[in-house]
């Protein structure tokens, strides 16, 4: 994902990383916008559910989406 | 959802009332809390655990009976408006016309399943109805701006039947916005009174009051489904314990091995295991369907509360603010001129009170030598004790613009961005972006700092934070830092800015936090841990600080530092004193008795003779002894007896060394007036014939303090987060041969 780009969540693939992730609002079919990366490249900050939430790539990786035409 | 058929609770009839706080971290909880109870607070703490349980107090007015009957009519459950509510001062003032109210900050939450100790606390306190903190009524706070998440961890206390006020704060966000809430037809929906405030504008904070003493509705209808989750396992659950509701037991089913609040005596626990260990049930799964189950009916509800003002939203001046503040270059050197910013201006503008205090200290002992008459009690009142207050005050004002700096910095929301753009240079080193505010707090005091590691959740960087953390220099250095720096760094200022002695002081809190990066680098290799780490963290709006809250902080912590941290070093202050003015057997009269002849009195005038009997008295006493029985040991490091008196001394708390540097030179100094720092520049090397406090004695001396750990109470606060004392005793020596071989190695180079 680039950065201002939108996707669509699907689904998780680790179920630890998944409860947190629920918690705080990242629930399938909601919407996240990739907000900004860290100047050292990691972590990034996503747009979900109204808010900024930020978290490392390497929880990011655990999400699976699907891109949305840039800019909605 | 919804409807009638709701059943109440009234607590207007009772004279006391418990009333918890909970909420999302950043919902505005605190700033409640404070406007709520105002400087009428206590910190104490939840029993079995440390985290610190802010509670406060706060006198409501009751009702009348025609108010009360009218209340009663009105639409049931729906929000209060301000206009359905008389001005509490029209209330008729009957001496048993007011009700007090315990109020409980909770530690904030996002769910009710607990991944950290904070977490743990709000779920203890909400989840146990024996729990001595259960309320009678809980306010849940939640951020109106950000409704959607707030309402998670709102729906699952309303599924545990409790009597609820679900407050919404932050409406004059929303309102700025443009966005509408619909908190009537919240209200109904959610089957909980709702009121709408802005806890920082003090709006609304009147209706919530009254609220509490209306009939509450305690919510009857499951926010969703939970027994179609689990059916069997929650009838199974509820035969073995009482459960108020579903979700209770679902939350049994799913936290069991974090629950510690059962029935000890009875065998339900058992009974509880057997039950789960024969289902072989997937809490993970079963979690996880809950949340997207909520999701979905917060989702639905969301959308027919809230009218946006517009579908595309505008770029936010916090997402502005974002792009320079988190930006590669402008971010870090904005963190660094914040801090730099921060250490000239704590050097600077707290020089003017601490010298006022000085002073005042200096006449008061003054006044009492001259009215009092000379004895053991004024020797006590002047050295011993007006000495030890003196150096216990002169601390408060860098303490109190410290905390400011960090309460303004955590208030605009600014230190999120901090362990935003850290992070990824502290996990090389083992450490978390979250590391960033307990090592920054460190600089102030490694004990709330280390306290503040509890929101980590991985075990392992936060063994690493707690252990590493009191290498920042806290602010018990700075007093020493500030007196050593004053002996041996000229005035003067370099480029016309920069302030010499500003320069040495920064590079004193950049050596520690270098020297805590590079113990976490190597207790990274040696700790092994298979635990995820996780960095999943809200990046809370910019909003401007608020001053209540800052001024709030402030008084917390110089109030804990007067009186927590004051009482040793008093203590040990007086201790100190006998130790330095008394001596075993007849030493002290076998010295006078030496000066005590025509001879002494032509080699010197009455002035020098003092002065000298009182030194030679000084090296006899107790004090003399212990300072040098360790001088063999701590020579090398250019430090003489006085020194390695005060260095004993200081393993109560590091401040304790002006505090004994006080005592030991107006105890060998008759003149009082003099101030301490003149005192020891004028101390002379026995030995060389040149000043004591030499440049590498000074810089040798600094750079110990920098890094032994030299705090009683630290050591006790980290036995209490690990619960071992294998973490304090590791920890007590490795700082200390860090303490030693640096010294060392400066003391030579520079000598």
């Amino acid at each position: 994902m680039e950065i201002g780009q939108s996707a669509i969540i699907n689904s998780f693939t680790d179920k630890h990383m998944a409860l947190k992730l629920l918690e705080m609002g990242c629930t399938p079919g909601e919407v996240v916008k990739l907000d900004r990366i860290a100047p050292m490249g990691d972590p990034i900050a996503i747009s979900v559910s109204g808010y900024l939430l930020s978290l490392r790539k390497a929880e990011a990786s655990t999400i699976l989406v699907s891109l949305l035409a840039a800019n909605i | 959802m919804v409807e009638a058929n709701q059943s109440f609770v009234n607590f207007s009839n009772k004279t006391s009332l418990k009333v918890a706080l909970v909420g999302n971290p950043n919902s505005g909880k605190s700033t409640l809390f404070n406007v709520l109870t105002g400087l009428n607070q206590k910190t104490g703490n939840f029993p079995g655990v440390t985290v610190d349980k802010k509670s406060g107090f706060a006198k409501l007015n009751k009702r009348t009976e025609n108010q009360e009957s009218r209340i009663r009519n009105q639409e049931l459950g729906a929000e209060i408006s301000d206009k359905a509510q008389l001005p509490t001062s029209n209330y008729p003032a009957a001496s048993n016309s007011t009700i007090t109210v315990e109020f409980t900050d909770l530690p904030g939450t996002y769910s009710l399943y607990p991944k950290s100790l904070d977490e743990h606390v709000a779920f203890e306190v909400l989840c146990d109805p024996n729990n001595e903190n259960h309320p009678d009524v809980t306010i849940i706070v939640a951020d109106a701006s950000n409704l959607k998440r707030n309402l998670f961890l709102v729906s699952q206390i309303i599924d545990l039947k409790m009597p609820v006020i679900l407050v919404l704060n932050m409406m004059d966000l929303v309102e700025k916005e443009g966005d509408v809430i619909d908190s009537i037809r919240l209200s109904e929906k959610l089957g909980v009174k709702v009121v709408g405030l802005s806890a920082r504008n003090k709006e609304g904070i009147e209706t919530l009051k009254q609220a509490l003493l209306q009939p509450l509705p305690v919510p009857q209808y499951d926010f969703i489904d939970i027994k179609k989750l689990a059916p069997e396992l929650i009838e199974k659950i509820a035969s073995v314990i009482k459960v108020n509701s579903d979700f209770a037991a679902f939350q049994i089913i799913n936290n069991f091995s974090e629950i510690n609040y059962f029935d000890k005596k009875s065998d339900k626990k058992e009974k509880i295991a057997a039950i789960l260990n024969a289902s072989a049930v997937d809490c993970n799964k079963l979690q996880a369907q809950e949340t997207v189950e909520r999701y979905k009916v917060i989702n639905r509800i969301v959308e027919e509360c809230i009218t946006h003002k517009s579908a595309i939203k505008t770029e936010s001046f916090s997402h502005k603010l974002d792009s320079i503040l988190t930006h590669r270059i402008w971010g870090y050197t904005i963190f660094l001129v914040i801090l730099f910013f921060i250490f000239q201006t704590i050097f600077f503008l707290a020089a003017y009170p601490m010298e006022w205090i000085e002073t005042l200290f200096v006449s008061f002992s003054n006044i009492a030598t001259q009215t009092l008459p000379p004895g053991e009690f004024t020797n006590l009142l002047v050295n011993g004790i007006l000495a030890g207050l003196s150096g216990i005050i002169v601390f408060v004002p860098q303490i109190a613009l410290l905390f400011a700096f960090i309460a303004i910095l955590e208030d605009t929301g600014y230190m999120a961005r901090v362990s935003f753009i850290m992070d990824k240079l502290m996990r090389k080193f083992g450490l978390n972006g979250r590391s960033v505010i307990p090592l920054v707090s460190g600089v102030a005091c490694a004990i709330p700092a280390i306290m503040s590691t509890r929101t980590m959740s991985s075990w392992k960087e936060r063994m690493i934070t707690i252990m590493v953390t009191p290498l920042m220099s806290c602010s018990a250095r700075l007093p020493v830092y500030t007196l050593l720096i004053a002996l041996v760094v000229p005035e003067g200022k370099s480029l016309g800015i920069f302030n010499y002695q500003g320069l040495i002081l920064m590079s004193l809190y950049l050596i520690g936090f270098i020297a805590a990066m590079m113990a976490a680098l190597v207790m990274k290799w040696i700790l092994k841990s298979r635990e995820k780490s996780y960095f999943i963290m809200e990046l809370p709006v910019y909003r401007s600080p608020q001053w209540r809250t800052v001024g709030l902080t402030i008084y917390d912590k110089v109030k804990s530092f007067l009186f927590d941290a004051g009482k040793i070093i008093l203590a040990v202050s007086v201790i100190l004193w006998f130790l330095s003015s008394h001596a075993p057997g007849n030493r002290f009269e076998v010295i006078e008795k030496k000066y005590d002849n025509p001879e002494m009195a032509k080699m010197y005038n009455e002035d020098e003779l003092q002065a000298r009997i009182s030194s030679e008295q000084l090296e006899a006493s107790y004090a003399g002894i212990l300072g040098k029985s360790i001088e063999p040991a701590i020579a090398p490091l250019g430090f003489d007896w006085k020194i390695g008196i005060a260095l004993v001394t200081s393993f109560a708390a590091r401040e304790v060394f002006v505090g004994t540097m006080a005592t030991i030179y107006s105890v060998g100094n008759s003149d009082n007036t003099q101030t301490l720092r003149e005192k020891m520049k004028a101390e002379v090397n026995t030995v060389t014939g040149l000043p004591q406090f030499s440049v590498a004695v000074g810089f040798s001396l600094m750079i110990f303090y920098a890094f032994a750990m030299q705090c009683m109470s630290t050591l006790a606060i980290v036995y209490r987060e690990t619960k071992h004392w294998k973490w304090p005793v590791i920890q007590f020596l490795f700082m200390s041969a860090l303490a030693y071989i640096s010294s060392f190695v400066v003391y030579q180079l520079l000598k």
